[in-house]
C-alpha cells in the first residue's frame, strides 16, 4: 500500500511560538508511517476569527489560496490548529457551496495566476489520526503508557464546530478527542467546563487580553473543583498558548497561580511512543520559558531529567 | 426606567430592513429565524461575564438598529466558539451573523486598533503571529527544527501575493484608512 501522504499546514503559532508542536507532529506521524509534506509558501490560515469578522472576502481568498497549493500537489492537508482548521476546512466548504463567494474568490486569485478547484480534503491531526489513521494502529506504538496520570482535556471549539456543518463530533458530548488522548493511557479527568472556550479566539484575546484570561480561570478553577489534574491536552497551539502562557498572564493580572503542565495531544502521543520530551522540546513551552520553571517530571511519571 | 434619557418608540411596522439585507448577503443568511427564544445567550462564556448579548444584538438587527449594532464595543467580545451555533433551535447561526455585522462594523470604518494591527502583520509579514525575532528562530533550532518554516516566513514572494489579494479586494485601503484616521 502507497504510503499516505498529508500537506502539513503549520500557521503561525506552531513554527512561531510552539515548535515543539511542530517537532512533536513530525515524529508522531512519521512513527505512524504517514508522510508530512512541506507545504511550501504557505501563509497565515488566515485568523477566521481575525480575518473572518473583517472581511469575509478577503478571508476567504487568502484561505483558497493556501488550499491552491496542496490542490497543486494532489494530497490533503492536516493541520494541527483548531484555528487554521476552521480556515481551510471552511472556506473549502464555502466555496463548495457558495457561487457567489466561489466567483469573487476565484476573481481575486487570479491577480495572483491561481484558482481554487476543489479538489482536496482538509483534515485536523485528531481527525487525520482517528478516522484516517485509526486508534488500533496508535494503541500499537504506545510503548510507554501514561499510566497514572491524571489527564484534563480542553477540546477546543473550531475542530469540531459548528457541528451540524463539520459533521465531526456531538459538540455537546464529544468523544473523539477523548478516545484519541486514552490511547495515551493516561486517566482521563472529567471536569465541568471543559467543554468551554479557552477565551483566545475570535479576536478576543488581540483585543481584550483580560477578557480572554477570564474564561482560561474560570476553566482552572472548574478543574480544581473537580480535584485537579496533572496535564491538560490540547488540539489547538492557540488554546495551548492560552492555557500554558496563559497561567504567566493570569497570576499579572488576577494574582492567582496556577501550576498546570499543558500538551498538544500530538506531544502527548510523542511521549505514549515512548519519545524523551527533549527529542521535540517540551521545556520550551512559553510558560517554562518565562517561569525559568521544568514541567512536573514526577507527576509525568518522567524520571530522565534534561 | 434604567435610562435617564426617554428613549424613541421603535416603530416596528416600518423597520428599515436594508441592513438585514447586507447581514444575509455577509454571511448571516439565517437571521431572520430567530425567534428570540435566547439560548444563544444562555449558552453564551462571553455574554456570561460581559455585557455582550447575542439575543439583544439579533434582535437589534431584525429591527434595523443598525448603527446601534455596529458601533457597540461589545460586538468584539465574541470568541467565535459557536456553542450557541450548535443550540440555537432555529439554525440562526448567530455565530455567523456576529461576524456578518463585525464585517459590516469594519466596513463603516469600526476596527480597534489591535485588531489593524494584526491585520497589518498579515499584510507585512504573511502570518497574524510572525517569526519576527530571533529569538524565535533559536528556539526552534533548539526543538531540532530548520531556523526558518517553509512558510512565508521564507518565501517572501507568498507575502507579495497576499499584498496583491488585498489590493484587488481593497482590503489594504480598509486597513490603511484607519491608519491615518488616528493620526489625525
Amino acid at each position: 500500500m502507497a504510503k499516505q501522504s498529508f500537506y502539513h499546514f503549520l500557521g503561525c503559532i506552531i513554527p512561531h511560538r510552539y515548535p515543539s508542536i511542530e517537532s512533536a507532529a513530525k515524529i508522531v506521524f512519521k512513527d505512524l508511517g504517514v508522510n508530512l509534506l512541506d507545504m511550501e509558501g504557505s501563509t497565515c490560515c488566515p485568523a477566521p476569527g481575525v480575518f473572518g469578522s473583517f472581511d469575509r472576502v478577503t478571508w476567504a481568498t487568502i484561505a483558497a489560496r493556501n488550499l491552491t497549493i496542496a490542490e497543486a500537489g494532489g494530497h490533503p492537508i492536516t493541520t494541527g490548529c483548531n484555528g487554521c482548521f476552521a480556515s481551510l476546512w471552511d472556506a473549502n466548504h464555502e466555496l463548495k457551496h457558495d457561487d457567489e463567494l466561489r466567483d469573487a474568490v476565484n476573481e481575486n486569485l487570479a491577480e495572483i495566476d491561481r484558482e481554487w478547484k476543489g479538489t482536496i480534503e482538509v483534515w485536523h491531526y485528531v481527525d487525520a489520526l482517528y478516522s484516517q489513521v485509526g486508534l488500533e494502529k496508535i494503541r500499537k506504538l504506545v510503548t510507554r503508557p501514561l499510566t497514572n496520570v491524571r489527564m484534563a482535556l480542553h477540546p477546543g471549539c473550531h475542530w469540531m464546530r459548528p457541528k451540524q456543518i463539520k459533521k465531526k463530533d456531538d459538540s455537546d458530548r464529544p468523544h473523539i478527542f477523548r478516545d484519541l488522548c486514552e490511547t495515551s493511557g493516561a486517566e482521563y479527568v472529567p471536569y465541568k467546563d471543559e467543554l468551554i472556550c479557552c477565551g483566545a479566539g475570535g479576536a478576543v484575546r488581540t483585543a481584550d487580553v483580560k477578557l480572554a484570561l477570564e474564561f482560561t480561570k474560570q476553566k482552572f478553577d472548574s478543574l480544581l473543583d473537580a480535584g485537579g489534574a496533572d496535564i491538560i491536552v490540547t488540539p489547538c497551539p492557540f488554546c495551548e498558548l492560552q492555557l500554558d502562557m496563559g497561567q504567566v498572564e493570569i497570576q499579572k493580572y488576577f494574582e492567582a497561580e496556577y501550576h498546570f503542565d499543558v500538551m498538544h495531544v500530538v506531544e502527548l502521543l510523542a511521549l505514549a511512543f515512548g519519545h524523551k520530551p527533549d527529542e521535540f522540546g517540551l521545556t520550551t513551552h512559553l510558560q517554562y520559558m518565562q517561569r525559568k520553571s521544568a514541567p512536573n517530571w514526577e507527576r509525568l511519571g518522567i524520571e530522565a531529567k534534561i | 426606567m434604567t435610562s435617564t434619557e426617554e428613549k424613541p418608540v421603535i416603530e416596528i411596522d416600518t423597520p428599515d430592513d436594508s441592513f438585514i439585507r447586507m447581514i444575509k448577503k455577509t454571511g448571516g443568511p439565517n437571521v431572520q429565524n430567530c425567534y428570540q427564544c435566547g439560548t444563544c445567550s444562555g449558552s453564551c462564556p462571553a455574554g456570561a461575564r460581559t455585557n455582550y448579548l447575542v439575543r439583544g444584538i439579533i434582535r437589534k438587527a431584525l429591527l434595523g438598529l443598525k448603527e446601534q449594532c455596529i458601533s457597540s464595543p461589545e460586538l468584539w467580545y465574541c470568541t467565535t466558539c459557536y456553542t450557541c451555533t450548535d443550540r440555537c433551535p432555529q439554525d440562526v447561526m448567530p455565530t455567523d451573523v456576529i461576524k456578518a455585522i463585525r464585517n459590516i462594523a469594519v466596513a463603516e470604518g469600526y476596527m480597534l486598533a489591535p485588531h489593524q494591527k494584526t491585520a497589518l502583520k498579515v499584510l507585512e509579514a504573511g502570518h497574524a503571529v510572525p517569526l519576527e525575532k530571533e529569538m524565535w528562530e533559536n528556539l526552534r533550532e533548539k526543538v531540532g527544527l530548520e531556523r526558518v518554516p517553509p512558510n512565508a516566513s521564507r518565501y517572501p514572494e507568498a507575502i507579495e501575493e497576499l499584498q496583491k489579494i488585498a489590493k484587488k479586494t481593497g482590503f489594504d485601503k480598509l486597513v490603511e484608512e484607519k491608519e491615518e484616521k488616528k493620526e489625525e
